[in-house]
């Protein structure tokens, strides 16, 4: 391999599959060799889940975009009087994922929402339970460690109560990555002061571990957060993984700044930290199978490069997404299967369609 | 030992590789292998380096007789589309371009005009030469001036020397497509061919003016086809040493005939860093490989930087051909954002002249 004499430690021990360092992660965010950082990546990709790229034939659900948070990175929430505000009904949720049906190889949802005012937990309860019981073939993901946490906060009732009524009545198989950010009060009390705190989000994550639910991680950065606070969001989320195992994928979001508080004074993510951070991920979570490229974020022809980068989770067809466009994100707003089938060939690589806990339903050799 | 291991072994040494070593790259398709090597060569060539020039393009007519499948810039005679910038209209440009700061070139690449005869042509250089007599002029792909000498009756030569008289000073490197007359007949077929466009480039390279050169991918030709291309250029620059810089054009199917008569999709971003990758080291008697942002975004263009181009053209205003073929990107870009997109990759940027010298502010 060219590593320069700098990092040749660090691949060392990348080679022999020793775990990286905090300070091993800082230094590698400093090294603008991407060509070698993602090669490190692809090798450890490689090693760990071999040559297929994992897809997901889905459909986002977003309840409402009402929303008590007001964090200054998101252009998707709005107060209940805004223009824009939108509540759905359980018949509205109903008809939109009966038009999705519409596709035969619909597996699954993912059902993802602002923190709703004056909707109680079995407000949002019974629409998940409707669209369970309407759709028992479908794959039910949803709710963030945020939402669940304000789900505790608004019923009385624990984490895990929650979180078992969700499972049981709701048919919830596995938990939905975001509201992660950075794993740090500091940006957290600047950026998203009304929502989980950064312990709040590991407990909600470490409970449903426990309890058999498997979750997915994320991490916004781009915005305030210092490339050290990347480093700890990482090991904070591995450390967890050492103790349960329960996180099935990393995603990395950039932040996109369009039509946020936070968008006038911070520019947008090149793809140049794009793909260095998805590779430092890849790196540094040593403890994690999957790490996906959100194609809806990066975009298409960034998410396609990233499977070089240890990215082998495409995420999914989508079918129409609304959170991020709200942002800016000029992404379609679905992929067809057929799109996605041909990003990860080209890249040389085995699509296999799966479901929200990662068994395969078809794949394409 | 396998033929793919000994091309990567080549690659790693640094050795000449031959078509069947790309080959066995191009199926090994370990792109971040070529993306490490690729960079390297880079670096060798030139350092940490990556240039930019402040140029303006001018595209004199978009009425063309060659009517190539390909092509979403070209129409018809009588369409309504169709333009043609007379004398006025280009000072127009030119007195526009005056006020550009550090303006080293002004590109101008156009369609086969039926009517148009030579000396129209030789105007404009004349007319860019006068008006503008720091800014070098980069102008005519092969295909024009293939189409010059048919219109002419002069020959290839004669008509070089004579727009070099005139004060052009280096050919653009369009026209290329793929080197493969089984694929010029069917994407290009009215156009110059193989031999026609390398005969060009061999004269202007003997007459001391200098070309890039280019290629055309992802339409109809074989990867074999495409590979060879990338040879056939090698071959011809270590005979005369007279090329600069080599570009990759991914082929844009919307709004063409070829595209939509084949159902054809637009290559993907991997396709693109693999080829741009490759075509770095196996060309390897080349300065210079250009990423055209343009055509591939700024985002990815800056992610080439990673895979071994070294060059993102200019900054440019009113890019038309690309465009109609359904681009998506801004036609122009400021010099601050190109140089903080440069910055970034860690490398550094330094404004050009067409010759590569360093332009000083």
């Amino acid at each position: 391999m060219l590593a320069s004499e700098e990092y040749r430690d660090i691949e060392e021990k990348i080679q022999r599959g020793e775990r990286l360092t905090r300070e091993d992660g800082v230094r590698l965010f400093h090294c603008s060799d991407i060509a070698w950082l993602g090669a490190m990546a692809d090798m450890v990709r490689k090693r760990k889940c071999g040559d297929i790229v994992y897809y997901n034939v889905n459909c986002h659900v977003n309840l409402t975009n009402i929303c008590t948070s007001h964090c200054k990175f998101c252009a998707f929430g709005r107060d209940c009087n805004e223009k824009g505000a939108y509540e759905m009904t359980k018949e509205q949720a109903l008809a939109l994922v009966a038009e999705a049906m519409h596709d035969p190889n619909l597996a699954g949802l993912h059902v993802v929402s602002g923190l709703h005012p004056t909707w109680s937990f079995d407000h949002y309860l019974g629409i998940v339970k409707a669209i369970h019981e309407t759709y028992p073939q479908l794959y039910m993901k949803g709710f963030t460690g945020v939402e669940i946490t304000h789900f505790a906060q608004i019923s009385g009732l624990s984490v895990e109560e929650v979180l078992i009524r969700l499972r049981d009545e709701g048919g919830l198989q596995a938990i939905a990555g975001g509201g992660a950010e950075i794993l740090a009060d500091r940006v957290r009390d600047e950026l998203c002061p009304n929502k989980a705190t950064a312990d709040e989000w590991l407990e909600v994550a470490r409970t449903a571990h426990k309890l058999g639910i498997k979750s997915n991680a994320s991490m916004l950065y781009g915005h305030i957060e210092t490339l050290e606070e990347r480093v700890d969001h990482l090991l904070r989320l591995r450390d967890l993984q050492d103790e349960t195992g329960g996180f099935q994928t990393f995603i990395c979001f950039p932040f996109l700044p369009k039509n946020t508080e936070l968008g006038q004074s911070v520019k947008q993510t090149s793809v140049w930290d794009d793909l260095r951070t998805m590779a430092i991920s890849r790196l540094m979570l040593d403890n994690f199978t999957n790490i996906k490229a959100y194609w809806v974020m990066l975009t298409v022809p960034v998410a396609q490069v990233a499977l070089g980068f240890g990215a082998n989770d495409i995420d999914g067809t989508v079918h129409k997404e609304t959170i991020l466009h709200d942002a800016g994100a000029t992404s379609p707003t679905a992929l067809s299967e057929d799109n996605i089938i041909r990003i990860i060939r080209e890249a040389g690589r085995i699509p296999a369609a799966c479901d929200c806990n990662f068994n395969i339903l078809r794949t394409f050799d | 030992m396998d033929k793919t291991k000994m091309a990567r072994a080549k690659v790693e040494a640094g050795e000449r590789l031959t078509l069947a070593d790309a080959l066995a790259l191009y199926q090994d398709n370990d792109l971040l292998f070529l993306a490490r090597y690729a960079r390297r060569m880079k670096e060798q060539k030139s350092g940490k380096k990556v240039f930019y020039t402040v140029n303006r393009h001018i595209n004199l007519t978009n009425i063309c007789s060659a009517n190539c499948p390909l092509c979403a810039f070209q129409v018809k005679e009588g369409d309504k589309r169709g333009f043609v910038l007379e004398t006025d209209d280009v000072a127009r440009i030119l007195s526009g371009a005056k006020e550009l700061k550090n303006l080293s070139e002004i590109h101008i690449v156009s369609a086969l005009h039926p009517d148009k005869d030579f000396a129209y042509y030789k105007d404009i250089v004349r007319q860019v030469r006068a008006a503008l007599p720091e800014a070098d002029v980069k102008a005519f792909t092969p295909v024009e001036i293939v189409n010059f000498a048919k219109i002419s009756g002069k020959s290839i030569l004669e008509v070089l020397t004579e727009l070099k008289e005139a004060g052009l000073d280096s050919l653009p490197g369009g026209g290329a497509e793929i080197l493969s007359d089984r694929v010029r007949e069917i994407i290009c077929p009215k156009k110059a061919t193989t031999a026609e466009w390398l005969e060009v480039m061999r004269t202007a390279h003997k007459l001391g003016i200098r070309t890039n050169a280019s290629i055309m991918y992802g339409h109809v030709e074989t990867i074999e086809e495409r590979l060879q291309h990338l040879f056939t250029l090698r071959d011809l620059q270590d005979e005369t040493n007279g090329f600069q810089a080599f570009m990759l054009f991914p082929f844009h199917p919307e709004h063409t005939e070829l595209g939509e008569e084949r159902g054809l999709k637009r290559a993907g971003s991997w396709e693109d860093m693999k080829m741009l990758a490759l075509s770095r080291l196996i060309l390897d008697n080349f300065d210079h490989i250009k990423a055209f942002w343009i055509m591939l975004t700024m985002p990815i263009a800056q992610l080439a930087l990673g895979f071994g181009a070294d060059d993102l053209d200019g900054t440019i205003g009113e890019e038309k051909i690309i465009h109609a073929a359904g681009a998506k990107t801004n036609t122009g870009i400021t010099r601050a954002d190109l140089e903080k997109f440069i910055r970034e990759t860690g490398y550094e940027p330094v404004q050009r002249d067409t010759f590569y010298r360093e332009v000083q502010d």
